[in-house]
């Protein structure tokens, strides 16, 4: 029998695409203030420490406005608004009363989400696409989706009854600012806890916004506490003593030294921690919607996302094939202003964080990688940060084994399916994964035996209020979305 | 040939040896070192294995070799095993019971005691293909995709059993570990060691595969440390109340985000001794997404 041809190997064209008109979003649709103060018990207050620093535009280098530090005293007057508000108001609120005011912050996001999509991608660079049609909507979801649940716990849990914590200190990352204060906020209050959430310090924003839909939502004083700072004010929070509940989105690093610190108290902890997913295509898969997969996979937020795919395992027969697909694409990959429509890769986060990145692809490199950067025209202004691939990546190196959390991929190949499943769970982490193929069994096979919290099969990087995400391993414990979620928040009595 | 006697022309007893049991052996502790397991009468009742460092760590390679294998196996098959676990050690409860007697129990206790173990090793055999239903999820997400969690085990515990007695808490400990689907290495009580040992006898005739079960005899404050920052370890299990001990648990397990669990207010005379959620302890959730595609735009109709 003659072999079979595959038709879907002519190049494609995006030669058009290089010629899009600018579609800038309008900065004029949202307000920014030129200082922000911390939310405790309801009111915007000038912070103790006095201090204030400045927060900026990644893509221009411009300053926005200037966010509050919170010090120790600070910390303390907000966990003493949330235990206040805790002990006398929201423990003892009407379980469907509590729904409601978390349908009302749902509601409320849903009807600013413009500004909030705005004011995301000037704070943190992301393109104006992504926050506008994936983090707003999302985190407005998973607030309506929580809501819900406030006043059903007792059929979540069989055969027990649920109590609330307390209250729940939140520090969140600066890669999905208001989503991941979403995801933080809406399962603690639901479960009847109140909160006091840091946002990164570079991405205070969104959550300082979101202080404001709280504030004019009229939940209760104190149920949410938003306080801004760097590390320091996130250690006073993990200290406090009178904190009950720590739930922390970052760096695994980060996450080993809070689960050190909490452990001589009584203190629950999730931590989503950092992964180095493996993104797995067999020769049998529709090879171009793989590697539109493979793209969103790792540029998706410029590749700032703890489960991108950030490991490529291409099966052998198929490599230089998809390889070639990966550089056609990537040179198509718009990469430019983020308040731009037609921008697919907006500005990266911080210098801090371009820092690191460029640090690994210099590592990578060395270690004798070979480097594929597109060829994109690039800003003059602001941390911006080439598409780039390395094939020719051993499986020890240092870009396939640490989270490099940039839009750089590793690729590697494959001849069986042992040996990729091998392969792909030889990492500290277990975050998420993702394969590729058209055979359900094999699909099967391989979701079964990879270890990891998230599984994409024939798609990579989506989220759901209703779908449980979180890591195996030292990608952290606990869950956060789904029926799931509730866990993170609740005794069991 | 001539019959060995003793002096009153009885039958000399044969006495055991109570050795510690890694990966479906029953072998010495590669230390060489052994304590004597005594009760409250100061009787001397055994040599026992003072196991090391070194012992655990060979129970881990044991345990992470039988992982792959355990935690594949059909629910179904899992539970069998419980069930035949259960089966053994109702056949040798007379020399659990004796060993209890030695170890202070009284009669009436001793039988309690053996019979609770079994029926919780029942009762854990038909946990194993039923709580992944109760705790599964088919999630609606807004995308056309279908989307569902599941409980997959964590992989390797290890777990120090309760010390203050000699076989309920070793089984309480056990049952939910590897009906979910995991391995383990499990330190017994150090002042009441012999069930331990004996209870690994009634594993090793339960087809249960070698490396599931380990379990090793020696001093908490010894091994404790191991227990809990070894890298090829998922979650550590302690149930005692010593504070510096847990304190000293989650600060070693940081190093690989181990899970801690700990069970120091478990009552496990109790019914509340026994539950699915302490399966779920050591479960971690699985959430997998499939496209659901639209051929060709076509649109279904009744």
């Amino acid at each position: 029998m003659a072999k079979l041809v595959k038709n879907n190997t002519i190049k494609l064209k995006f030669d058009s695409v290089k010629n899009f008109a600018p579609a800038p979003e309008s900065k004029k649709a949202a307000k920014i203030d030129p200082q922000y103060d911390l939310f405790i018990n309801g009111k915007f207050e000038r912070p103790m420490s006095k201090k204030y620093f400045s927060t900026i535009n990644p893509a221009t280098e411009e300053k926005l406005s200037m966010i509050a530090e919170a010090n120790t005293a600070d910390v303390n007057k907000a966990v003493k608004a949330a235990r206040t508000a805790y002990d006398k108001t929201w423990k003892k609120m009407p379980t469907a009363e509590r729904a409601k005011y978390i349908y009302r912050i749902a509601r409320m996001i849903q009807e600013r989400a413009r500004e909030f999509a705005i004011i995301e991608t000037l704070d943190g660079g992301k393109p104006i696409r992504e926050s506008r049609d994936f983090d707003v909507p999302t985190a407005a979801n998973h607030f309506f989706y929580y809501a819900g649940w406030a006043d059903k716990l007792e059929y979540a849990f069989p055969n027990r009854k649920t109590t609330p914590l307390g209250v729940a200190g939140q520090i969140i990352p600066w890669n999905f600012p208001l989503l991941m204060a979403a995801w933080k906020i809406a399962p603690a209050l639901a479960c009847g806890n109140t909160v006091v959430l840091k946002p990164a310090e570079n991405t205070s924003l969104t959550a300082l916004k979101l202080a404001e839909i709280i504030q004019e939502a009229d939940v209760p004083p104190g149920v949410v506490n938003i306080i801004t700072g760097a590390g320091v004010t996130g250690a006073a929070i993990v200290n406090h003593a009178d904190i009950n509940k720590i739930a922390f989105t970052g760096s695994t690093d980060v996450g080993k030294i809070i689960q050190r610190a909490i452990a001589g108290t009584n203190k629950k902890a999730t931590l989503e921690l950092g992964g180095k997913a493996a993104n797995i295509i067999f020769e049998d898969a529709p090879l171009d919607q793989a590697v539109e997969g493979v793209i969103n996979g790792i540029f998706f937020n410029q590749g700032h996302v703890c489960c991108a795919g950030s490991r490529l395992y291409v099966q052998e027969s198929v490599f230089n094939e998809v390889v070639r697909k990966l550089k056609d694409r990537l040179e198509t990959l718009i990469v430019g202003d983020p308040m731009d429509k037609n921008t697919d890769i907006g500005a990266i986060n911080s210098k801090a964080q371009l820092d690191i990145i460029n640090k690994y692809i210099k590592i990578g490199q060395q270690e004798g990688a070979e480097m594929y950067q597109s060829s994109c025209a690039m800003p003059k202004k602001g941390f911006y940060c080439r598409p780039t691939l390395f094939t020719n990546v051993a499986q020890s190196n240092r870009i396939a084994q640490e989270e490099i959390f940039g839009p750089v991929l590793a690729i590697q190949s494959f001849r069986t399916d042992d040996e990729v499943i091998e392969k792909a769970n030889n990492t500290a982490y277990g975050l998420s994964a993702g394969v590729w193929s058209d055979k359900g069994s094999k699909i099967f096979n391989l979701t079964s035996k990879l270890r990891a919290g998230v599984i994409w099969a024939n798609t990579f990087n989506k989220f759901d209020p209703t779908s449980p995400f979180g890591g195996y391993k030292e990608s952290g414990y606990g869950r956060e979305g789904g029926l799931h979620g509730l866990s993170a928040y609740i005794n069991l009595v | 040939m001539t019959t060995v006697t003793n002096k009153n022309n009885k039958r000399l007893e044969v006495l055991k040896t109570y050795k510690i049991y890694i990966d479906g052996q029953f072998v010495r502790t590669e230390s060489g070192r052994y304590y004597i397991a005594t009760n409250s009468k100061k009787e001397n009742l055994a040599n026992v294995c003072l196991g090391s460092r070194k012992d655990f760590r060979d129970a881990v390679v044991a345990a992470r070799n039988a992982f792959g294998s355990w935690s594949t196996r059909a629910a179904f098959n899992r539970a069998q095993i419980l069930y035949r676990i259960a089966e053994m050690l109702e056949g040798r409860k007379a020399q659990f019971i004796d060993e209890l007697i030695k170890q202070d129990s009284t009669k009436t206790q001793a039988e309690k005691e053996v019979n609770l173990c079994i029926d919780r090793l029942i009762y854990y055999s038909g946990w194993c293909d039923k709580f992944q239903q109760l705790f599964s999820s088919v999630n609606p997400v807004a995308s056309p995709h279908f989307n569902f969690s599941v409980p997959e085990p964590m992989g390797v515990i290890a777990a120090i059993a309760p010390q203050n007695n000699s076989l309920l808490g070793l089984v309480s400990v056990i049952a939910p570990i590897i009906a979910g689907g995991n391995s383990c290495i499990v330190l017994a009580s150090a002042t009441m060691p012999l069930c331990a040992v004996t209870f690994a006898e009634v594993l090793n005739s339960s087809d249960l595969p070698g490396g599931v079960v380990n379990i090793l005899t020696g001093k908490v404050a010894e091994l404790v440390s191991y227990f809990s920052d070894h890298m090829d370890v998922n979650a550590t299990v302690y149930c005692e109340a010593d504070f510096a001990t847990q304190k000293m648990i989650k600060e070693k397990s940081a190093l690989n985000i181990k899970r801690v669990l700990l069970y120091n207010k478990i009552k496990w005379t109790d019914a509340s001794g026994q539950s699915p959620y302490f399966i779920m302890d050591l479960q971690e959730i699985k959430t997998t997404w499939h496209p659901i595609e639209n051929i060709g735009g076509a649109k279904a109709g009744y």
